[in-house]
């Protein structure tokens, strides 16, 4: 025991567990973000002042209006209520399914982690295996082959989560199951869920966040891709990837309708990677100030 | 001659995690004459590392130096610009870090890191400055030191990197060197040869040295003075003799009141090991492994960690099992604990055979048998509060409720030692003393029959660890509990144990009474492991160096997978032809004794009288 | 060693034909029957049954499977639904297109990538650290085909600079070639790029961290020393990772780069053969992209165990 840890363990009261770092001020800003999404996608229908499919407007990509306030698409709906109905698709599919892939990848992991032996050979070996399938194709292949319904999308983006989800899930658990608690909890005989649920899962909530929040935003841009290469949601119903693709004739005259589904995708992502970025913060000042 | 090395009422201040700075070191002064050798010595946050690392003008990241000089050879490096600084280190004074395994680099060979110090200096060329490495290598006893030279340090020994990083710090013969902790990490008997190499080698070269530990026992063979710090100060310092001989500080003699005397012939028996009537623990040939499964095929067989390994525990007796790295004392607890499955062999409670996994094994079987182990930092749930971790076991053997596992609870803290309104704090606000005590009173919680201590004193400081043994044989005297005690600290050992079972390389050498296997005739490992333990006396190093067999210089162990003994490459007494070939037999000495050896008794009690340990 | 790179390669070779049989029972479930969709909706009953026979749709799905198998290894590709052109021959044209555009971004990526992250790692918070953090940031945050339209937006619409559209790459005349990639290769880069900058940094900050690195430090090594000579050759296995893992991301990125460019490439090919049912050509392009998967994981793995002392020389 040497080092700062040495006098702050000899002091008892001064140390709490798990300290978080502080708040910085990037990281209040992708909560805000985020928050602000969760908001868009809850309420964004109740906001929006049209329907999604409704006619607004003669002609393509009108100007904004106090009816239309982002103006019309290309094909004269409101961009506004597009937007916000559309906010739902964006973000809801995306956090489905991470939230599907993450809990099958992290009860796969963790299993295998725990239980050790032929199974986690098995596992690894599957894990390879599925890892080495490039998303695209299998969703591509899945999404033409089932249609582009909800559930297909959330369950193919789920399937592809879960097999990156798990081999980080089987790393942390890897981690701390060899620390000596672990084996204390063992040898009072805890059933295989006890260790995973009381011990292991604690303790690696933070890697586990950090991983949450990169499959999210992958996920959210994957969905997009897929909705642009016209696999997503479909008319008439909106998501930002599929507005984007609509409209891309409008680009060139800088129309609203074009850009600004594109730039909320980015504040999305953007939102979940600030704030990812905090909670993994590894700082810097651990590095001595001659290396800087 | 003004001194090498001045330091002058230095002041340092370390950030705590929540940002605060607070004084780690208070006004230390030290000075260091050329070509002398002065210890630091202390417990953990003494402060001793921060006051080292000042002499090389360097604070480690989170530190920050706020008053006093630092002189060394009359400049003062503190001022120093960056060069000037990157000049003095490596080449004026150099550094010996603690942890070797860590602080060499695993991508650049051994001999090119060693001789990294010439060529960044600008001293010499690259094909001498090689020449010199190895030279260098060859003076620390290193064995075959132009094939060390090209390996990477993960192929190396502990002792070998240990003594590389040594022959690092003086390619440039610095005026001053600075060791931290260089031989706390090894064996003791690998110890013993690396401080032989250390004192040789800064005699030769002249240098000056700053030892900074926490064994005395160690310091008092290498150093001219002693430092003594204590949270961040100076206690006392004085000439090795004088503070070994009349310590003025109670703190002084706290420090070296701890250090227990060495396990000679004639120490008390602890406790009367009465005839039970069966043994409580029978662990019967057992042997383990840790050869990984394969998909279609069973593991490899000839990886064993653990052979044939035969041990009884009776009821309210501390069997110790004694061994250094490498010989499966750790594993062995495993086994019995259902955390490792034996690969052949049985492991017994009460006559009734236990199977190889906790997850198998019913629930009785389970609380009766606990364990404990080595790291404070580790042992507890960072996550969970000190009473929900002492609570568990009242919940999960004795189904009591929420009020009384508080009651318990409480009564179990007291019972070791630590405050009643701790139960709501979590392991991070403990000290390490309190965690390992409430890993203490987790075990107790089950009231269990048999507690395996897995090394629980090993990485506490003296003084606590002093405390916590002595709270181990309060329990000991007020339950009906024995202790599997596995240590490699033979003081310790011999303060608290019945009977001593000698592991190594994963087979038993010798079992018995402890005061049995302390006095030849014994095991000859058991007597290279007794002699390599430091008296606190100076001349003690020259004394067994002086009548040890150079064989035991050897620090590797034979591989298993060969049949034979596996102590045969360092042992002064082999037999080649037999000891390479034949696995030992048990042979029962008259003072109840099973030495497992090819050698006749009358034999070893014959040649290790000759090598009479010496007094402590 | 040795053992270990055969090892890897078998499961590389296992794996390769799982993706086989995989991608062919993901072309199983393509809805609509083939023949209908050839012959379209109005033919008779009897012409698609004769089609269908012709075309061996009407045998057992393993006994498909495994003549597609042994002709693939042959070099057999099968015809193209849709045009009755022999897939390879379609393949064949398009091939050369994505890998030029795969190689030009990974050639100009890969270096500059790990330049800039290791700059980053060497002066961390310094006014060019933060500066180049938060680019990154925000170009990760985008999807490719936004970053492809903005780009567009600027160099081809704003600037007018390059066309919009891309055209056939014109191998014969350099500034040909470099007007039909650009843009298309730009867009692959420019995601690449901020994701492997990211990773190097935080590869390269992390050994920065180790106790080896403050030993360096007390030998009296400089600072640049300690970068090039101790730091660097710790953070190559995990840089190499990095570089692996996003040369994948490459793979993918292609398909839809392709698309906003409308680029004659082999992932606008995959899309338009899933849009139009042309099943041995889907095969065929999956099995491409599947391959090309694999070998980077391969060549990853086995750099990492080359530059990694622990594994290549077990104790």
């Amino acid at each position: 025991m040497t080092g700062p840890s040495a006098w702050t363990a000899s002091a008892p009261g001064t140390r709490t567990r798990r300290a978080r770092p502080p708040l910085s001020g990037l990281g209040r800003i992708g909560l805000g973000l985020l928050a602000l999404n969760v908001l868009l996608a809850a309420a964004g229908p109740y906001l929006a002042p049209h329907a999604v499919g409704e006619i607004v407007a003669r002609g393509a990509f009108a100007p904004a209006s106090p009816a239309s306030l982002l103006g019309g698409d290309y094909l004269g709906r409101d961009v506004l209520s597009r937007l916000l109905h559309g906010a739902r698709y964006s973000l809801g599919v995306a956090a489905a399914a991470t939230t599907l892939g993450f809990l099958a990848g992290l009860t796969g992991g963790f299993t295998a982690a725990e239980i050790r032996g032929r199974f986690d050979l098995a596992v690894t070996w599957l894990l390879d295996i599925l890892l080495s399938f490039p998303p695209i194709l299998l969703a591509l292949l899945v999404i033409a082959g089932l249609g582009p319904t909800l559930p297909v999308l959330v369950g193919t983006i789920a399937f592809i989560q879960s097999a990156r989800v798990a081999r980080v899930a089987r790393a942390v658990a890897m981690g701390i199951a060899a620390l000596e608690f672990v084996e204390v909890a063992r040898a009072r005989g805890e059933s295989l869920f006890s260790v995973l649920a009381r011990e292991i899962l604690p303790n690696a909530v933070r890697p586990l966040a950090v991983e949450y929040g990169l499959r999210l935003s992958y996920a959210v841009l994957f969905m997009s891709s897929l909705s642009f290469l016209g696999l997503g949601i479909q008319p008439p119903e909106a998501d930002w990837g599929g507005m984007v693709r609509q409209n891309v004739s409008g680009l060139y005259y800088g129309a609203p309708a074009a850009i600004f589904p594109a730039v909320l995708i980015g504040l999305l992502v953007l939102g979940v990677n600030l704030t990812v970025d905090w909670l993994a913060a590894g700082s810097d000042r651990h590095l001595s100030e001659e290396l800087r | 001659m003004p001194p090498l090395l001045r330091i002058t009422e230095l002041s340092v201040q370390g950030r705590t995690p929540r940002g605060a700075w607070v004084a780690t070191v208070r006004g230390v002064s030290v000075t260091v004459e050329p070509g002398e050798v002065v210890a630091l010595i202390g417990e953990s946050g003494a402060g001793k590392t921060t006051v080292a690392l000042a002499a090389l003008s360097y604070t480690r990241p989170g530190t920050r130096i706020v008053g006093g000089d630092v002189a060394l050879d009359g400049v003062d490096i503190l001022a120093l610009d960056a060069r000037s600084r990157r000049r003095a280190r490596g080449k004026d004074v150099a550094y010996v870090a603690q942890g070797a395994q860590a602080a060499l680099n695993p991508v650049i060979t051994i001999g090119e890191q060693v001789a990294e110090p010439l060529l960044l200096h600008g001293v010499t060329t690259r094909a001498d400055a090689r020449r010199r490495a190895i030279a260098l290598l060859a003076r620390l006893d290193l064995p075959h030191p132009e094939e060390l030279a090209r390996r990477y340090p993960h192929q190396a020994s502990g002792g070998q990197q240990q003594r590389a990083m040594v022959a690092m710090a003086l390619t440039c013969a610095p005026k001053l060197l600075v060791l931290d902790e260089p031989t706390t990490a090894l064996d003791v008997t690998t110890q013993i040869e690396v401080l032989k190499a250390i004192k040789g080698v800064i005699r030769e070269h002249g240098s000056a040295a700053i030892y900074v530990s926490h064994d005395l026992a160690v310091v008092a063979q290498v150093a001219d003075r002693i430092v003594v710090m204590r949270d961040g100060a100076v206690v006392e310092q004085g000439s090795t003799d004088d503070i070994v001989e009349r310590p003025r500080q109670e703190y002084t003699r706290q420090l070296i009141g701890a250090v227990r005397p060495r396990p000679v012939a004639d120490s008390e028996p602890v406790g009367a090991a009465g005839p039970a009537p069966r043994p409580l623990l029978e662990v019967d040939g057992v042997s383990a492994t840790f050869a990984r499964p394969r998909l279609f095929r069973p593991p490899d067989a000839a990886a064993n960690v653990l052979q044939d390994v035969t041990v009884d525990v009776r009821a309210r007796e501390v069997v110790a099992l004694v061994g250094e790295s490498g010989s499966g004392k750790s594993t062995l607890a495993r086994v019995i604990a259902g955390l490792h499955p034996a690969a052949a062999g049985t492991v017994r409670l009460a006559g009734r055979e236990l199977p190889p996994r906790a997850r198998q094994r019913d629930r009785d079987a389970l609380r009766r048998i606990q364990i404990i182990f080595q790291s404070p930092e580790l042992s507890l749930n960072p996550e969970q509060r000190v009473e929900d971790a002492v609570g568990r076991p009242l919940e999960l053997y004795f189904g009591l409720d929420r009020a009384r596992r508080a009651d318990r609870v409480a009564e179990l803290l007291a019972m070791v030692g630590v405050p009643a309104d701790y139960a709501g704090r979590f392991p991070g606000e403990l000290s390490g003393g309190q965690r390992q005590r409430v890993s203490i009173a987790r075990a107790f919680a089950a009231e269990p029959d048999l507690v395996l201590c897995d090394e629980i004193l090993s990485s506490l400081d003296t003084l606590v660890a002093a405390q916590v043994l002595e709270l181990m044989r309060e329990l000991k005297a007020r339950h009906d509990v024995a202790y599997l005690f596995i240590s490699h600290d033979l003081a310790t050992v011999a303060s608290i144990a019945d009977r001593v079972v000698v592991l190594y390389g994963g087979r038993v050498c010798e079992t018995g009474p402890t005061r049995a296997v302390f006095s030849p005739p014994h095991h000859p490992y058991t007597a290279l492991l007794l002699s390599s333990v430091p008296a606190l006396r100076r001349g003690w190093l020259e004394e067994v160096l002086g009548v040890r067999a150079p064989s035991s210089a050897q620090t590797g162990i034979a591989m298993l997978r060969d049949p034979g003994c596996p102590f045969r490459t360092r042992c002064p007494l082999v037999l080649p032809g037999t000891c390479d070939r034949l696995t030992p037999p048990g042979r029962p000495t008259p003072e109840g004794q099973m030495i497992h050896c090819h050698r006749e008794m009358e034999e070893l009690r014959v040649a290790q009288a000759r090598e009479a340990p010496v007094p402590a | 060693m040795l053992k270990l790179i055969v090892s890897r390669l078998g499961l590389g070779v296992a794996t390769l034909w799982v993706m086989s049989v995989l991608v062919f029972a993901a072309t199983e479930i393509l809805p609509g029957d083939v023949a209908t969709a050839i012959l379209g909706q109005e033919s008779t009953p009897e012409a698609r049954a004769i089609l269908t026979k012709r075309l061996g749709l009407d045998r057992p799905v393993t006994e498909r499977y495994a003549r597609w198998l042994t002709g693939m290894l042959r070099g057999d590709l099968g015809l193209s639904l849709a045009t009755e052109t022999p897939v390879s021959r379609i393949v064949g044209l398009r091939i050369t297109n994505t890998l030029v555009l795969a190689a030009v971004a990974a050639v100009l990526a890969v270096p500059l990538s790990i330049g800039l992250g290791l700059l980053s790692a060497a002066y961390p918070g310094s006014p060019f650290d933060k500066s180049l953090g938060v680019v990154s940031l925000i170009v990760i945050s985008l999807p490719e085909f936004v970053v492809g339209l903005l780009l567009v937006l600027l160099l081809a619409v704003q600037l007018k600079v390059l066309p919009s559209m891309a055209t056939t790459p014109d191998f014969a005349s350099l500034p040909g070639l470099v007007r039909a990639l650009t843009l298309p290769a730009l867009t692959l880069l420019a995601s690449v790029q901020a994701h492997m900058i990211r990773m190097t940094r935080a590869a390269v900050l992390d050994v920065m961290r180790q106790p080896y690195i403050e030993m360096a430090l007390l030998k009296g090594a400089s600072k640049r020393r300690i970068l090039l000579r101790h730091a660097l050759p710790n953070a190559l296995a995990p840089i190499v990772n990095v570089v692996a893992l996003n040369l994948g991301y490459l793979v993918s990125g292609v398909v839809v780069v392709e698309v906003v460019f409308t680029y004659p490439g082999l992932g606008r090919l995959l899309v338009d053969s899933v849009a139009t049912r042309d099943i041995p050509v889907v095969q065929v392009t999956g099995m491409i992209f599947c391959t090309a998967y694999i070998l980077l994981t391969l060549a990853a793995d086995v750099v990492a165990v080359f530059t990694n002392p622990r594994l290549r020389y077990a104790k």
